[in-house]
């Protein structure tokens, strides 16, 4: 009887651990970047193959946009506010991220890479 | 996508022409043309002039360049019916003062062309910052229009004065509004600043919905774009609808698929003006495929 608690207690304990791993997996990381005339906080974003990412985006001085072509994904920023943008990458590599409305001179330079690493 | 890259040996393949003069590759562009001959047109293109851009270690003549160009296109042998310079005719600048002055100072160079007619249209250099004001009070004239030439309908069109890279809702409409006017084998030239199809928007080398209006020129037999904005030539294809981008008179960029970035290439002193240069383009009121001679500056 002892034994059989025991065994049900660890087959509850493993499903319990399964279930909090998958619900952690299913949550997207979150990375928070920011924009200003003619940079990106940071230059480069390194994230998982195949795990849900979340980027927390916000702008200080314009209507800056962030895209990423090779995802299809892309949103515009408001200044002074934050803007969620969640995607899943689902090939590893190097690809190009980079501001999509013309802010100005240094427009150009407005671009970084997300790096995706295999899982 | 739908679309195919011609590379400049295709092109000069398909039109069985050496040297610098080429059809584009239509079929039986050739015959139609010299069918035509008499209701046949040329014009130049000018595109992304730049004025106020300064970094001598790309183009230390940036004060004399567009003079260059404008005394070349005053000596061609066949003189154009009019010229148009198709965007980014200054540099941008935060400054709305300066943005003036050097779209005044654009204008008064431009004034120097010695022909019947010379077009103008803004470039996101011009207009982005401030939705086309500065061009407007300066330059005169709406951001999109359209105009008739010896029998060839011009549409020109606005993908650069929002900040975001877009013809917009409203402008496709009025295109197809105009296009409705139109019959299908009806001449057809588009002149607009960015890529209507998705060239490389890893480089901002894109119209977001640029492809709308593509979708719209589909059905009309006799449609060809050109374009600025990426400062090298470049030939491509949607569907039966070719696509041509004018070299800068400012700096060269890196052509697709040659480097990592977006590259403005430095300057070679061994090969002044390397890089740079113009076009005339052979229209006709037949349907025949305009031809198109590419004139480097550095032999201007």
């Amino acid at each position: 009887m002892i034994r059989a608690c025991r065994k049900a207690l660890a087959a509850a304990l493993l499903l319990g651990a399964a279930g909090a791993y998958r619900a952690a997996a299913a949550v997207p990381e979150r990375i928070a970047l920011g924009a200003a005339k003619f940079a990106f906080s940071a230059a480069e974003i390194r994230v998982r193959k195949g795990r849900p990412v979340t980027l927390v985006l916000s702008s200080a001085d314009f209507p800056h946009g962030f895209s990423i072509p090779d995802f299809g994904v892309r949103v515009d920023l408001v200044p002074g506010k934050t803007v969620e943008l969640t995607f899943t990458p689902d090939r590893a590599g190097r690809f190009v991220f980079l501001c999509d409305n013309f802010c100005g001179e240094g427009h150009d330079r407005m671009t970084g890479i997300v790096v995706v690493t295999e899982s | 996508m739908d679309g195919e890259r011609l590379s400049r040996r295709d092109f000069m393949k398909i039109a069985g022409l050496g040297g610098l003069v080429f059809a584009s590759g239509l079929p039986g562009c050739a015959t139609r043309g010299q069918a035509g001959a008499q209701s046949d047109f040329f014009f130049v293109q000018l595109s992304d002039v730049h004025w106020g851009y300064n970094n001598p270690k790309v183009n230390p003549e940036a004060r004399t360049s567009l003079r260059r160009a404008i005394a070349a296109v005053n000596r061609l042998e066949e003189k154009p019916d009019f010229v148009v310079f198709t965007g980014d005719l200054t540099q941008t600048t935060d400054d709305p003062k300066v943005r003036r002055q050097r779209l005044a100072e654009f204008r008064e160079q431009a004034a120097e062309l010695k022909v019947p007619a010379v077009r103008f249209f803004a470039g996101e250099h011009d207009a982005s910052l401030d939705r086309g004001e500065a061009y407007q009070e300066v330059i005169g004239g709406p951001l999109r229009y359209t105009f008739d030439h010896k029998g060839v309908h011009f549409i020109v069109l606005d993908n650069t004065s929002d900040p975001a890279p877009v013809l917009g809702a409203a402008q496709v409409e009025w295109l197809k509004a105009d296009l409705a006017q139109r019959k299908a084998d009806d001449p057809i030239v588009v002149l607009t600043h960015r890529p209507l199809f998705p060239l490389l928007p890893q480089w901002d080398w894109a119209t977001r919905d640029g492809m709308a209006a593509v979708e719209a020129l589909l059905p009309y037999r006799n449609v060809v774009v050109f374009y600025g904005h990426i400062h090298h030539e470049h030939h491509h294809r949607t569907g039966h609808i070719e696509h041509h981008a004018a070299r800068s008179l400012m700096f060269p960029l890196s052509p697709v698929g040659t480097a990592a970035q977006k590259t403005q290439l430095p300057w070679n002193p061994a090969q002044p003006f390397d890089g740079l240069g113009f076009r005339g383009i052979h229209a006709s009121a037949t349907g025949a495929a305009p031809r198109v001679r590419e004139q480097p500056l550095a032999e201007a």
